[in-house]
C-alpha cells in the first residue's frame, strides 16, 4: 500500500524529489544501506568462519546465566528479556514519530522519554552479559568455552561475538545520544518553531535499524 | 525547505498511515515471533526434537519476517511510493549473492582443510579430556 498520490504522477520530469520524501530522510535511508553492508559483511564473514569450522560452541550452554537468579540454567532468557526491551523501545520510537506528525509535542517529549529509557536499559543488559562473560574468562583472543561436541574450540567465537556485538552496542550508543539531542531539542522548542518534527522522523529511521540489526544478531549468534 | 514542508502537508492528509493500532500489531507480532523462537529453541535443547539444520531454517525464516515487519512497519517503508521502496529493495538484492558465495566459501574450505591437513582434522575430531579443560578464571580474578 503505497502512499496516496495523484494517478500519473510524473515522478522524473523535474522539480520535486522523484521519491517523494525530503531529501534528509533521503540520505538517512542511504546512510542506513551502507550500514547494512557493513554490519552484512561482519555477520557473514562469522558465518564464513563459522561453516569452515568442525565444530562450534552450543549458545544455550554459553548464554544461559540471568542476572540475580545466579547459576540456574535458562537458556537464552536473559538475551530474549534484550530483545524484547529493544522491540519494546522502538514502539515507543514508533509513538513518538507518529506524536511529531500530530506536532503534539508533549506526546513527543513522553515517548522519547521512554525509548532513551529503554536504549539505556538494554545497554545495561549488554553491560552485565560482556561483564558476565569477561569473569568466565571469556574476551577478544580467549575462549573457555568447550565445542559441542567436546572438542577443543577456538577463539573464532570469542572474537566475532565481542567485535560484532560491540559494533552494535556502539551503533545502540549512538542512538541514544542521538534520541537524547532530539528530547532536548524538543523540549526546547526548537521543532515547533520549524512547524514540523522530521528531525526525529530520521532518528526514528536510525533507531529501528539498530533494532533490525540486532534481530539478525539475535539469530546467528544465540539461535543457529 | 520546500520539499520539507510539502512532505509534511500530504503526510498530514495521510494520517491514517501512522494509525496506533498497526504499530501495536507489528509489536505482538514480533513479540510472538521471538517468544515461539525462544521456545523451539529451548525445546530443541531439551530433547533435540529435531535435527538442528531444518530449526536453522525455521530460526533463518522467521529472522526475515521479523526483518520484514520492521522494516515495512516501524521504519514505515511500506506506505512510502514504489520508486522509493525500489531504490533500497534492488541493492538489498546483493546481500542473497553475498550470504550464498560466502557461506559456500566457507564449507569448501573446511571440506578442503579436512582432506589436505589431516592433523588438523585429528585434533578438531579429539574431545578435550575434563581434567584439561582450560582453567576459565583469569589472575586476579575471584
Amino acid at each position: 500500500m503505497a502512499q496516496a498520490v495523484p494517478a500519473g504522477q510524473k515522478w522524473w520530469s523535474g522539480g520535486k524529489s522523484p521519491f517523494h520524501v525530503e531529501y534528509g530522510k533521503l540520505m538517512m535511508w542511504f546512510f542506513l544501506m551502507s550500514d547494512a553492508f557493513t554490519f552484512g559483511a561482519l555477520l557473514i564473514s562469522y558465518g564464513t568462519i563459522r561453516m569452515s569450522s568442525n565444530a562450534w560452541p552450543n549458545p544455550n550452554e554459553v548464554f544461559k546465566t540471568f542476572p540475580i537468579i545466579g547459576e540456574m540454567p535458562v537458556p537464552l532468557a536473559f538475551v530474549s528479556l534484550m530483545t524484547f526491551i529493544l522491540i519494546m523501545s522502538s514502539v515507543t520510537m514508533v509513538l513518538a514519530v507518529g506524536a511529531g506528525h500530530n506536532n503534539d509535542r508533549k506526546a513527543v517529549l513522553k515517548w522519547l522519554f521512554w525509548t532513551i529509557i529503554g536504549g539505556l536499559a538494554f545497554l545495561s543488559c549488554q553491560a552485565w552479559e560482556w561483564t558476565h562473560l569477561h569473569m568466565e574468562g571469556a574476551w577478544w583472543g580467549r575462549n573457555p568455552f568447550m565445542n559441542i561436541d567436546g572438542t577443543q574450540s577456538s577463539s573464532n567465537f570469542t572474537n566475532f561475538f565481542f567485535t560484532i556485538t560491540g559494533f552494535h552496542g556502539f551503533h545502540v550508543f549512538s542512538g541514544v545520544i542521538v534520541n537524547i539531542i532530539m528530547f532536548i531539542m524538543t523540549w526546547k522548542g526548537t521543532f515547533e518553531r520549524k512547524g514540523h518534527y522530521l528531525m526525529i522522523e530520521k532518528a526514528g529511521l536510525y533507531w529501528h535499524f539498530v533494532d533490525l540489526v540486532w534481530v539478525f544478531v539475535f539469530t546467528c549468534f544465540y539461535l543457529l | 525547505m520546500d520539499s520539507a514542508t510539502a512532505v509534511q502537508h500530504t503526510q498530514h492528509s495521510d494520517k491514517h498511515s501512522f494509525d496506533t493500532r498497526i504499530i501495536w500489531r507489528t509489536f505482538w507480532v514480533l513479540t510472538a515471533i521471538t517468544v515461539f523462537e525462544l521456545f523451539i529453541a529451548i525445546l530443541y535443547y531439551e530433547t533435540d526434537f529435531l535435527p538442528k539444520h531444518i530449526l536453522n531454517g525455521v530460526f533463518i525464516i522467521m529472522t526475515l519476517a521479523k526483518a520484514f515487519f520492521i522494516i515495512a512497519e516501524f521504519m514505515h517503508l511500506r506506505h512510502e511510493i514504489k520508486n522509493m521502496i525500489m531504490v533500497l529493495a534492488v541493492p538489498a538484492l546483493l546481500f542473497i549473492w553475498f550470504v550464498i558465495a560466502f557461506m559456500g566459501d566457507g564449507v569448501s574450505y573446511r571440506h578442503l582443510r579436512n582432506r589436505y591437513d589431516r592433523y588438523q582434522y585429528e585434533q578438531s575430531k579429539t574431545p578435550v579430556k575434563k581434567a584439561e579443560k582450560p582453567e576459565a578464571k583469569k589472575p586476579g580474578v575471584e
